[in-house]
């Protein structure tokens, strides 16, 4: 199987008010709630968006952890990249979905907004990497109760190995009531981590 | 690589509960589409296709289930019982589960519903109709907007092709709610008649309700008479609007391009296309840009949403299943409410029922988020 020479080549993670690359600590701040973390993260970053503050969490999260990674393999605006995304979470797109449900609970108090609703989908965060990026490529949201690596990987390695994509962004971005947590790594040819199930699972629960 | 074929179907839908009966009622030019009034789904009265719910209740009490189900597994779950009892798949640990859905139980948010809120998480959907029928394996819950029910075809291909899978069972459902007529609303998206998709007088959307259910399967064995090889399938971004269609139609374009490669056929093979038209001006307009631009504005094209409404996360199952069953009778069914061409690109609107013999189908969405999926279906015997 061609599978077994697929690699990581990088990976992100934001959680607990700490965003990682490659396990290289890039910006703390543990005082903060998410709301002004993702906000001065994105400044630390020199993230230089506008659009991202009309994002939601679910989108600002899984788009500045992108940003990180794909920054510096995007820049040169005349080269196209086939970088797939496919994405996973337990909560969809449930914060926001909570937020239009209590704008329409109330006859005498209804006010749906487009600007709320349309973020009421998980794949719109992909929509947003991929207008950043420009990338006209395979995008995918899948929900599960927990972190699968095996389905991710499976999915990843067939996406490269029919030649859909050249690389594959990979991983978790999830949003709900108590916490917040993303991880994300790039499937690539090149690379000097080895792609597969074991491997993976070591990256995400490795804190 | 393994051949896939779409075999086994059922859709659970205003028009009917089976796929033979829809199928007759599409050919009979019958629309699911009515005037609903229910001030508990909207404030006004509007157009959708609703399943009638004594129907539902009194064909899911048949299954003699145990415990309490939401509107929408109970559909699920009738869809899906037909057609793992119809194939006699054991539900071994090389058969996948597939739930294509955008909102699942959203109805469960709202505190008037019975049901406890945490039902509206997908994944406990998913273990829903999982453990209702004893799956050995993790249940795959795809949520991609619109595009979700093709690209839940183009998943299952891929998972049985990577050796995953030998057989995967994909569930596609979605429910009228008051939480999708209002965002829609929100974005005045919703048309006060019956939608025209493609028409001059078209003004909008109606939603629409459906489970639909189809079994993906690697062996030639087993097939009923109206299977289809999948030839190939691919999903491009627009990468230019989260909330419109791209102007050029790049992502479509993309598509269907990288669609008809894997497939290895060009325009001329595909004897009909079984478009997403949603009956919004800026849809229907971007899907004519993108099929001229790959020269297909000849081949016979039909929206079905005249039929069923948007049914959302279960639309691109549920027309790629209608669209198998008028291959197998060599039937094109026309695009109901259309009368007068209403975008800048010719296309060729079937607007009666034509007698044909039909080989190879494109089936296309486009979605929210710019995603757009493109599949390409060939009739398995000739």
């Amino acid at each position: 199987m061609k599978a077994q020479h697929l690699k990581i080549k990088e990976y992100c993670k934001i959680s607990n008010n700490r965003v990682l690359l490659n396990d290289q600590l890039l910006y703390e701040d543990q005082g903060s709630d998410f709301t002004t973390f993702i906000k001065l993260a994105y400044k630390k970053m020199d993230t230089n968006y506008p659009k991202f503050f009309k994002m939601d969490d679910l989108s600002k999260l899984g788009f500045l952890a992108s940003d990180i990674l794909l920054k510096p393999m995007t820049q040169d605006a005349e080269i196209t990249k086939n970088i797939a995304l496919v994405f996973s979470n337990s909560a969809s797109s449930l914060q926001t979905d909570r937020k239009h449900q209590e704008s329409i609970v109330d006859k005498e108090n209804y006010f749906p907004s487009p600007a709320v609703f349309v973020y009421t989908l998980p794949n719109i965060c992909l929509g947003e990497i991929s207008i950043k990026h420009r990338l006209y490529s395979e995008n995918s949201f899948f929900i599960f109760n927990h972190f699968n690596a095996k389905y991710l990987h499976d999915y990843a390695s067939s996406l490269i190995e029919s030649e859909k994509a050249d690389e594959v962004l990979c991983g978790w971005i999830n949003c709900d009531v108590e916490d917040y947590e993303a991880f994300l790594y790039l499937v690539s040819k090149k690379g000097s981590i080895e792609h597969n199930k074991e491997e993976i699972i070591k990256l995400y629960t490795t804190k | 690589m393994n051949k896939t074929y779409l075999s086994y179907n059922n859709i659970v839908s205003s028009l009917g509960f089976d796929s033979p009966t829809v199928v007759q009622k599409i050919h009979e030019g019958l629309s699911g589409v009515t005037l609903i009034e229910d001030e508990t789904l909207f404030p006004n009265p509007f157009y959708a296709s609703v399943i009638d719910s004594d129907y539902l209740g009194k064909a899911f009490e048949k299954l003699q289930p145990a415990g309490g189900y939401t509107r929408l597994e109970q559909m699920m779950i009738l869809s899906l019982d037909k057609i793992i009892k119809a194939s006699g798949v054991a539900l071994t640990d090389r058969v996948g589960l597939i739930l294509s859905t955008t909102k699942g139980n959203i109805d469960t948010l709202d505190p008037r519903n019975p049901m406890p809120a945490e039902r509206a998480y997908l994944g406990t959907l998913g273990h829903i109709i999982k453990n209702h029928f004893g799956f050995s394996t993790e249940p795959i819950v795809l949520s991609n907007a619109c595009v979700s029910g093709i690209l839940a075809i183009s998943t299952a291909k891929r998972f049985i092709s990577q050796g995953t899978f030998d057989q995967v069972f994909i569930v596609g459902g979605d429910i009228v709610s008051n939480f999708i007529l209002s965002g829609f609303n929100s974005f005045q998206a919703m048309s006060t008649l019956p939608c025209k998709p493609y028409c001059k007088q078209r003004s909008g959307i109606n939603i629409g309700e459906v489970a639909a259910s189809v079994l993906v399967n690697k062996d030639q064995d087993n097939l009923p008479p109206e299977a289809v090889e999948i030839l190939g399938e691919a999903s491009c971004n627009d990468a230019n609007h989260i909330s419109g269609p791209s102007r050029t139609g790049e992502g479509l374009y993309r598509s269907i391009l990288s669609a008809f490669k894997e497939a290895n056929v060009g325009p001329g093979d595909i004897d009909y296309i079984c478009a997403h038209g949603t009956a919004t001006i800026f849809n229907d307009e971007m899907e004519a840009i993108a099929l001229n631009r790959l020269g297909l504005d000849a081949v016979p094209l039909n929206s079905l949403k005249g039929y069923f409404g948007h049914t959302l996360g279960a639309s691109g199952l549920l027309e790629t299943i209608v669209s198998m069953h008028s291959l197998y009778h060599n039937t094109l069914y026309p695009s109901k409410g259309f009368t007068e061409l209403g975008v800048s690109q010719p296309l060729n609107i079937i607007t009666a029922p034509i007698a044909k013999d039909l080989n190879c189908f494109l089936k296309t969405a486009s979605g929210f988020g710019g995603c757009n999926t493109a599949a390409i279906f060939k009739k398995v015997r000739s």
